[in-house]
């Protein structure tokens, strides 16, 4: 089949871009969307004409590194995938695709549909963890953990850090992602000691990098790849008002 | 050269206790004087730098990605062994141990393995510890399951995405050390080149993904944990950026790559449906423990599926070819992976292939529904199957699944002794990215169980000895090899750039890919492997002369990354080839048709080839070096593997 | 007290304030209801303006009438603040519009906010700044025989401006002299396009509250899987349905019985 590909182009942060039409020939139904971009970069290169950047890595689905705002949707129209798991099938000969990068202030452009989502890494490195050294820790089945809550803290657990939920949110708010970690290390008792320094520093950090508040539209988990539920951010309110209202600890100073 | 792999004396189960005490310790208070640079952040390489910077040494760490979060070790899906006999069920150090060389063909060394299968409870409770969040049992312990064709249940596992919650694990151990400002990180950062002065290693030189600055990085030692090399294959079930340059590169720096031909090949992956395709989907080959591999039984009812004229479920019964269960009745369709990935080529290869390019064969679920019913199917494989709906657009719960096999593991890498040092002091290499412990064949659920303890349990003690031995001085940057190196680096980029030919780098990767998986794929024989030596050959002369580089190196370039990974998978091709070829035997997950059994099995040949197989560099288009490390077991007795 | 203002100046902590005022205000409607639906009493008025008077003599209820004007004022203006932060966390907008399945009112807070708000002016200056303010206000005259329980009503004209009501009894009749809210109300509810600012102004109520009730519960992070059904009951069934239909059935029932 044949389509209309809308792209953004941008060639780096500092400039401006521009949405760039290109024709798509000859597309497999069975082609994955990445596969499309592939195949028109293939002939964008034998034209010398500089290829779509975009990002993506392991291609199925769980590294997060794929984005892709296409149509409206973060990870194309369908549920629970991401861009590299959508296959061409889903679109009809003639249609016109717009591709956009993801969209906030907190993920700036580096090169057309590839944006900077190392916020993330730094709001997880502000408390995402439990705090133990390799060695010297308890046999694994000294701590048992009740089914139910192993299984809620794995749902949280599943997030592949893709961002689709701040593509998604009208206010590019992050909460669903700070959530997820959140809530999984709060749920799970090896997360207990720092439950409530991990919730004021990750919220901090979040609020540094400039991300957008959550009005509850519940978009992301809807968009989100891996159906994440809003009940994480709720989770994460109640444990950061209980740090900060009811606890006398202060956020916990990691740096020792 | 000869090659002293340091594996300890003494008896087998006392080595690596017996080993850490001999190691030399540096000095509490010198630790922060050392800078240690660890290339790559998956299993291995967060492990490791994590539990560096937890020790006190200044960890640099470096990886492609845009977070170290998305290192491929993330795609693992079925789950890690671990000697802990939570089941009661006879499992022990020594039966992981026995099962894992055994698994290996018998080519992996006793010691390193040992050490693997003993290390492997501590990997449990640090994950746990972590927050990671196995699967567990009603009354809250962990739960396991068995796993490729294990006799006990050693498996623990997080639903389809073991790989993921353990990665998840490591970074986050190594995001509290770049809190803690121990490990400075570098993302979208690849390294081009390792610095080896005086025949030490002492830096790397990294390229920008960003920017493109070329850029020098000190450090005491060098730790590669950079994966394995499947995508020289171009399909292979790796991530698109997985490649083999930092080990490559340390190749031609000196490190020797030893057993470049053992890959391995995954039979139940989600067959090609054209040249468009840019990777291979693997699905749990648990799915074999219910599903029965079939093909048609002659060329035209084959013919006739090919061209959509029959539906499989028009088959007959009778004229239906379940080939594992005929050939291999005690085993049926849990024959270990090589087995099944070589009989289901074979198929292929006698035209009786399925599917519209008739590159697979069928993986049938009709007889477990009708026994279990379609919901105790769905319950077990659900997950399986729609992922499967999703790729191909067929209902594998009306229609059988159509597999083949795919490149999924390299067992071979940089050669490492006992301390996972290269022959080149100061450089190691961790996980996926050394030769050490699958042998020829890995286990299924060792890959995520060795990246582990490498990383968390087994650099921290040996890495130690070196660096007191070398002591703390500042390493100094200007010594000239940095800048030797940096300008060569800069020099390769320019020539790489300069290419503005009329065929782009994909295409040359693919076509690669074909020649290495027509001829060192499952099945090889010496005249295919000398064709294929030729044509990569060419090809390479070809890619140099006529291969499409744009844009420029300052700058976002991707066409620039990729061409560099591909010219170096040319040269590994070549590499991989000539190891092949040298190894007159069938072994794991090698087939050599000159090497078989008067049934048409693998015929391993212990007299001549039970040793690793090291390649030493000579220089561009030299033919490299061979050392030999024999390989002596003291412990385990060599067996032929038999599943009649 | 850093502490207190560092969480109310964090996210989380603007998001509470915003939900702990629209909660507050949520209580306030039930009230104000309450109170209201004395309109539909057919006594002239009578219990109205009582309850009116009561309003705004009784100190307590001043006190909380003015928190509720300062959590009006605060709930906006957070939400002026949050609304620009929001902007700027997204400076370039997509070119397709999102299409998640979020509902329209989620996603439109604000505009029934400022719908609410500018309701929430006229309103006040129409009733409570001219009851309180201003001597525009009519008064009425109430007898009641308390042998026969009959209440007879006419128009009364206050010796001095400051008078305020009185209370008194004479020979069996308790005569009660009070400004006559009702009186403004036939009158503003008798003007069809005030009718239908009320009508418009409570639809907008409904959405507001019909995604705004529950996302408080979900900002202060009472989620419970017991009990967010009931949150979501309450919020869709009294405050998104009831409480508006009961408001706008005032200005209409009026608007169609004097016409």
């Amino acid at each position: 089949m044949n389509l209309t590909l809308k792209v953004w182009r941008q060639k780096n942060a500092q400039t401006a871009g521009k949405f760039v039409t290109y024709k798509a020939e000859g597309i497999s139904p069975d082609m994955s969307f990445l596969e499309m971009l592939d195949v028109v970069n293939e002939s964008l290169i034998h034209k010398k004409d500089e290829p779509i950047h975009f990002d993506h890595d392991c291609r199925e689905g769980i590294c997060g590194m794929c984005s892709l705002y296409i149509n409206g949707h973060p990870h194309g129209p369908k549920k629970a995938i991401t861009t590299c798991q959508l296959h061409m099938r889903t679109y009809h000969d003639g249609e016109t695709i717009t591709i956009e990068p993801w969209r906030a202030t907190a993920f700036p452009v580096i090169k057309d549909l590839a944006v900077d989502r190392s916020a993330f890494d730094r709001i997880q490195q502000a408390g995402g963890y439990v705090s133990v050294n390799t060695g010297g820790v308890p046999d694994a089945n000294e701590i048992a953990i009740p089914k139910v809550i192993a299984d809620e803290a794995f749902n949280s657990a599943t997030c592949i850090g893709c961002g689709a939920c701040v593509a998604a949110c009208k206010n590019a708010s992050a909460m669903l992602f700070v959530s997820a970690k959140v809530t999984q290390l709060g749920l799970l008792p090896q997360g207990q000691p720092e439950r409530y320094s991990r919730v004021q520093a990750m919220v901090a950090q979040m609020d540094e990098e400039g991300f957008g508040n959550c009005t509850n539209t519940r978009a992301c988990e809807a968009e989100c790849p891996k159906e994440i539920s809003l009940t994480n951010i709720g989770r994460m309110n109640n444990d950061y008002f209980s740090a900060k209202l009811f606890r006398e600890e202060h956020v916990h100073e990691h740096n020792e | 050269m000869s090659l002293n792999a340091k594996i300890p004396q003494g008896p087998l189960a006392e080595k690596w206790n017996k080993h850490k005490f001999d190691l030399k310790l540096v000095n509490p208070a010198n630790k922060r004087k050392y800078d240690i640079i660890v290339v790559g952040t998956g299993l291995a390489g967060a492990s490791a730098a994590a539990s560096l910077a937890e020790l006190g040494y200044n960890v640099k760490a470096f990886c492609f990605q845009d977070s170290p979060r998305r290192a491929h070790s993330i795609a693992a899906q079925g789950g890690i062994n671990a000697a802990k006999n939570y089941q009661n069920d006879g499992d022990s150090v020594y039966r992981l141990f026995y099962d894992t060389i055994k698994g290996g063909d018998y080519r992996a060394r006793e010691a390193n393995v040992y050490r693997l299968a003993e290390v492997s409870v501590n990997i449990i409770d640090q994950c746990v510890a972590q927050g990671v969040p196995f699967a567990r049992e009603y009354g809250g312990l962990l739960d396991n399951r068995s796993f490729g064709g294990a006799q006990v249940s050693r498996t623990f596992y997080a639903r389809g995405q073991t790989g993921q919650q353990l990665l998840l694990g490591a970074y986050s151990a190594l995001n509290r050390q770049i809190h803690k400002g121990k490990v400075k990180m570098y993302t979208r950062t690849e390294m081009l080149d390792v610095v080896v002065v005086d025949g030490q290693a002492k830096g790397i030189i990294t390229r920008s993904l960003i920017t493109g600055e070329i850029d020098t990085h000190t450090g005491h030692a060098v730790l590669l944990c950079t994966g394995g090399y499947g995508n020289v294959f171009y399909l292979s079930t790796n991530a698109a950026g997985s490649n083999v340059t930092a080990a490559w590169r340390a190749h031609k720096r000196g490190a020797l790559f030893a057993n470049p031909c053992y890959t391995q090949i995954h039979p139940t992956c989600i067959p090609v449906t054209g040249d468009h395709q840019s990777k291979l989907t693997l699905m749990s080959e648990s799915l074999r423990n219910d599903g029965r591999v079939w093909a048609p039984k002659t060329v035209e009812t084959a013919e006739k599926l090919r061209k959509a004229q029959l539906k499989a479920s028009d088959i007959k019964e009778e004229d239906r070819d379940y080939f594992l269960e005929r050939k291999y009745p005690s085993f049926g369709n849990l024959v270990p992976r090589d087995v099944a990935s070589r009989n289901a080529k074979e198929m292929v290869d006698d035209n009786r292939g399925v599917g519209g390019s008739g590159i697979a064969v069928f993986l049938d679920f009709a007889d477990a529904i009708k026994r279990l019913g379609k919901d105790a199917v769905a319950a077990k494989y659900g997950n399986l199957f729609d992922m499967y709906y999703q790729i191909t657009d067929e209902d594998p719960y009306t229609q059988p699944m159509r597999i083949y096999p795919a490149v999924h593991y390299t067992m071979g890498g940089l050669w490492v002794d006992y301390n996972l040092s290269t022959n080149v002091p100061g450089l190691y290499a961790l996980g996926e990215c050394n030769f050490s412990d699958h042998g020829a064949n890995r286990l299924g659920a060792s890959a995520l169980m060795q990246g582990l303890a490498d990383g968390y349990f087994v650099i921290p003690y040996t890495l130690g000895d070196y660096l007191a031995t070398i002591g703390p001085k500042p390493v100094d940057a200007n010594h000239p090899a940095f800048a030797k190196t940096k300008q060569e680096v800069v020099d390769y980029i320019a020539k790489l750039l300069a290419l503005k030919g009329t065929k782009t780098v994909n295409e040359y990767h693919r076509e690669l890919g074909l020649i290495m998986w027509e001829y060192c794929g499952m099945a090889r024989t010496a005249e295919g492997l000398t064709k294929a030596k030729g044509l990569i050959q060419a090809l390479r002369a070809d890619f140099w002369k006529n291969a499409i580089v744009m844009g420029e190196n300052e700058e976002v370039n991707a066409s620039l990354e990729r061409a560099g990974r591909v010219a170096d998978f040319l040269e590994l091709g070549e590499l991989m080839v000539d190891d092949a070829l040298m190894r007159n035997e069938s072994c794991g997950g090698h087939f050599r048709l000159e090497s078989q059994t008067p049934e048409g099995e693998a015929l391993r040949d212990d007299e001549h080839f039970a040793f690793v197989g090291a390649w030493e560099f000579k220089g561009e288009n030299q033919p490299e070096t061979l050392h030999k490390e024999a390989l002596d077991f003291e412990y385990v007795h060599l067996t032929q593997r038999n599943y009649k | 007290m850093s502490e207190f203002k560092q969480t109310f100046n964090s996210s989380l902590g603007k998001k509470l304030i915003m939900a702990l005022t629209g909660l507050f205000l949520c209580t306030f409607l039930i009230v104000h209801l309450g109170g209201n639906l004395l309109l539909f009493k057919n006594d002239d008025g009578f219990g109205f303006n009582l309850y009116a008077n009561f309003l705004t003599h009784f100190p307590p209820i001043e006190v909380v009438a003015y928190l509720l004007y300062l959590c009006i004022i605060v709930h906006s203006l957070y939400a002026l603040i949050l609304t620009v932060k929001n902007r700027r966390a997204r400076p370039v907008g997509y070119a397709v519009v999102n299409k998640a399945p979020a509902t329209w009112q989620s996603k439109n807070m604000g505009l029934l906010g400022t719908v609410l708000l500018l309701f929430i002016v006229i309103h006040m200056g129409d009733f409570w700044y001219k009851y309180k303010f201003t001597n525009t206000v009519a008064f009425k005259e109430y007898r009641t025989d308390l042998a026969t329980n009959t209440t007879t009503s006419s128009a009364y004209t206050p010796a001095s401006p400051d008078f305020e009501h009185s209370v008194s009894t004479e020979n069996n009749v308790e005569i009660v002299r009070v400004k006559d809210l009702h009186a403004r109300v036939v009158e503003s509810f008798s003007c069809l396009w005030y009718v239908i600012l009320y009508v418009v102004a409570m639809v907008a109520v409904s959405f507001h509250l019909l995604h705004g009730f529950q996302s408080a519960f979900r900002t202060l992070g009472w989620v419970h899987r017991k009990y967010t059904p009931i949150v979501e009951f309450v919020g869709t069934w009294l405050f998104a349905v009831i409480i508006p239909v009961g408001f706008a059935a005032m200005p209409l029932v009026y608007y169609f019985t004097n016409h």
